[in-house]
């Protein structure tokens, strides 16, 4: 046994090599990036030859992992909440097929959006599939629930979920590491049938999905990582959900709890022990990080006055919690003295200095200033900090690959030209198979893919596109002569405007290629030689 | 023994080189370390803290409560005013005096450090000036953690023993520039406390 100091991330990570990972397939997202990472840049994981490439996007990565599972050895796939929503059909699916090597789905959901759209909570997701799902309060446990999650999926034949939060994600602490297993050989499943989901033997399958919800349900109530304390005070009972625990023990001296309390871990939830909580207390509040499920289920349609939490307004309906939030629903005071001057303003993030998106905003503002506003939809990636002053250059941003469908249909309701505004990463992930609607039906659209050669908002990951942007187009249908391309510099703005007017005045499809490294990973490959 | 440190700056001011070394002289020591990072989006220049807990005890909560931090080491003198309200009574701010302007509604200089005097356990320090003067403008944040010394439950030698295991493999120069730094960090400390 050895001792490490890991993000909650990398215990993931780690937990997996030990317990026979094959193979991890992800597309970056905050905050579940580091997990791949971490065994992208593990020797061990190098030597026994476990795949650890990133995917094109979320979906391609829980294919391939099931496919894996097929196959018979463990696999784990990551990604960010968001990242879920575009893996949707797989993961439905995957529930219906079951699994045969050990398959971890890790969800990483950001509660308060500190770098995500929306604060979805992946734990509806699991309830949705039918499948159960881990939520680990420390380090410590989510190594314990990996290293002990892909045998409980192959003895279950099941998809496992992993949920994690932010914080969760991105805190250190020490971690015992267990001895290394070694990676399953193929073997195929016993029933060559299992995955074809024709509607004869997906009805079979959703049938046997649907008892194994008792077994799954009876493997929550014995759960180690589930457990019930008897207190001495029963005015109140706790009800405590993955890392929200500790926001609970925070508020009490080490060993002295009050109250009963019941820590939810493992998913379904285990009635039993709630129920037993229930009956012995006067009151029942419910801490959970991210949407109030447990809460919702047991308050009910009768909206049981008993139940408290984030739905009664004891805590806030939004956001993540923290100590002093749970302190104050458990009647505590808040001690502080000092106060936050008001002249301490707020600095929000912006594009690196010298970043080539720049140069391609202040060429397109200078172009669109004969338009109308309102004309520009983005995507997701360090481009949308154009938003914000100074450069006030996009007008939506929603989820990867919306920007050219979007301003696709605004050209079809007769707003022209319309402008999307895209990243090399995003276009691989996403927005491939808008471009074919738009080449399709000749849509008039212009489209810019801003490409920097990475996935600069999540720190430069590889990128798909590999520098094959314009082929790529081409070969989509897009006419070569309205494949553009220019080097994003100071020095060549002249020739960027008139590349941007001549397309925006195209009555078709044009796509402009601007075709700079990001100075962050530039500045990183420097230091490395 | 516990104690609870909130490090606060910009985006890509290296803070958590800080937490490196005072998390690995407590993990010498066998104590229990809670940190919290910020990840993502704010790294693009934009604030960033780090919630670092050191205890010989069990740590429930990756983050500490607000008033409950012993110390605010800021790497600059802005954030170092956004996080005062985590502050216990007595405790200790630490912030270098060196700005990072990169907003245009950046507060006037002298009503920032008026407002770090106003705080009576303060430590006001050019670290960029004193790193400057042993090197480069590098090593200011061991000038940083040695400003701290004074007020965490661990010894110079466990600090100096930190620094070296987190620069060892850059080599025997940067080890000693950063020690440098980190003494004379404690000695404005000492000096001026
Ligand atoms: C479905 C989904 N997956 C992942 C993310 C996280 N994410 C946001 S932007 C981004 C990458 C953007 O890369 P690119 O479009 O090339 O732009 P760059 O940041 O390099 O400018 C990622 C992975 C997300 N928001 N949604
Ligand atoms: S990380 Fe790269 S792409 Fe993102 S803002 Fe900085 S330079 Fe631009």
């Amino acid at each position: 046994m050895q001792k490490l100091l890991l993000l909650g991330d990398e215990a993931i990570a780690q937990a997996a090599i030990d317990a026979g990972l094959s193979g991890v397939y992800a597309y970056p997202g905050t905050p579940s990036t580091e997990i791949t990472e971490y065994i992208q840049n593990n020797k061990i994981a190098e030597q026994r030859g476990i795949h650890s490439e990133w995917s094109t996007n979320e979906k391609t990565a829980m294919e391939s992992a099931l496919g894996m599972s097929y196959a018979g050895k463990r696999t784990m796939v990551c990604m960010k909440h968001v990242g879920l929503n575009v893996a949707a059909d797989t993961f439905m699916n995957a529930a219906i097929t079951g699994a045969n090597g050990g398959l971890l789905m890790v969800v990483a959901d950001d509660p308060s959006m500190h770098s995500s759209q929306n604060e979805q909570d992946s734990r509806y997701f699991a309830d949705f599939a039918l499948i159960p799902v881990f939520e680990p309060s420390n380090q410590q446990e989510a190594y314990d629930m990996i290293y002990s999650g892909f045998s409980f999926s192959e003895k279950y034949q099941t998809p496992v979920m992993i949920r994690i939060t932010t914080r969760m994600a991105h805190s250190r602490a020490a971690v015992a590491t267990k001895p290394m297993i070694e990676q399953n050989q193929i073997s195929l499943p016993g029933d060559l049938r299992q995955f074809v989901l024709l509607p004869s033997i997906a009805r079979r399958n959703y049938k046997q999905l649907i008892s194994k919800q008792d077994i799954f349900e009876d493997a929550s109530e014995i759960s180690t990582f589930n457990s019930y304390f008897e207190g001495s005070d029963k005015s109140i009972g706790i009800i405590a959900c993955g890392i929200a625990f500790n926001y609970f023990a925070e508020n009490f001296e080490v060993g002295e709890i009050p109250y009963s309390y019941v820590k939810v871990a493992q998913y379904p939830i285990p009635k039993k022990l709630i129920q037993q909580l229930y009956a012995s207390c006067d009151k029942i509040l419910i801490l959970e990080e991210g949407y109030p499920l447990i809460e919702k289920f047991i308050k009910g349609f009768h909206s049981d006055p008993k139940i408290i939490g984030r739905l009664d307004g004891t805590l806030p309906r939004d956001g993540e919690l923290n100590p002093n939030l749970v302190g104050k629903a458990l009647g505590k005071k808040l001690i502080t003295q000092e106060t936050v001057s008001t002249f301490v303003v707020q600095r929000p993030p912006a594009l690196c200095p010298g970043c080539g998106h720049i140069d391609v905003f202040n060429a397109l503002n200078e172009v669109l200033a004969a338009y109308s506003p309102g004309r520009v939809f983005s995507d997701i990636g360090c481009y949308t900090l154009a938003a914000l002053p100074p450069l006030n250059a996009i007008n939506s941003c929603v989820d990867m690959g919306a920007s050219i469908t979007m301003a696709k249909g605004a050209s079809d309701a007769g707003l022209q030209p319309a402008v999307a505004f895209i990243g090399d990463s995003t276009f691989t992930h996403s927005g491939m198979t808008g471009l074919l609607d738009c080449v399709y039906e000749k849509t008039p659209i212009t489209i810019i893919i801003s490409d920097n050669a990475t996935t600069g908002m999540t720190g430069g990951q590889s990128s798909h596109a590999e520098n094959r942007l314009f082929q790529i187009c081409e070969g989509l249908g897009v006419e070569k002569e309205h494949i553009r391309t220019f080097n994003p510099l100071k020095k060549n703005h002249a020739e960027a405007v008139q590349i941007i007017k001549e397309e925006l005045e195209y009555h078709g499809v044009s796509v402009i290629i601007p075709q700079r490294e990001c100075v962050r990973t530039l500045e990183r490959t420097h230091k490395a030689k | 023994m516990k104690t609870d440190i909130i490090l606060a700056g910009v985006g890509g001011q290296g803070i958590l080189s800080i937490a490196a070394v005072i998390g690995s002289a407590a993990l010498t020591k066998n104590l229990n370390i809670k940190q919290s990072e910020v990840h993502g989006m704010s790294q693009r220049g934009g604030e960033v803290y780090s919630h670092l807990r050191i205890s010989d005890q069990t740590i429930a909560s990756d983050l500490i409560p607000l008033g409950g931090a012993d110390l605010i080491i800021a790497v600059e003198p802005l954030e170092s005013l956004r996080y005062l309200t985590y502050l216990k009574p007595e405790a200790w701010l630490i912030a270098n005096s060196k700005s990072f302007i990169n907003i245009t509604n950046y507060p006037d200089e002298e009503k920032i450090f008026e407002e770090i005097r106003r705080y009576k356990n303060h430590i006001l320090i050019d670290a960029e000036d004193i790193a400057k003067k042993i090197k480069t403008a590098r090593s200011s944040n061991m000038v940083m953690v040695g400003a701290a010394a004074p007020f965490m439950n661990l010894t110079v030698e466990e600090l100096e023993n930190g620094i070296r295991s987190i620069f060892e493999s850059k080599g025997e120069e940067i080890v000693s520039i950063n020690i440098e730094s980190f003494r004379k960090g404690r000695d404005f400390s000492l000096t001026n406390r």
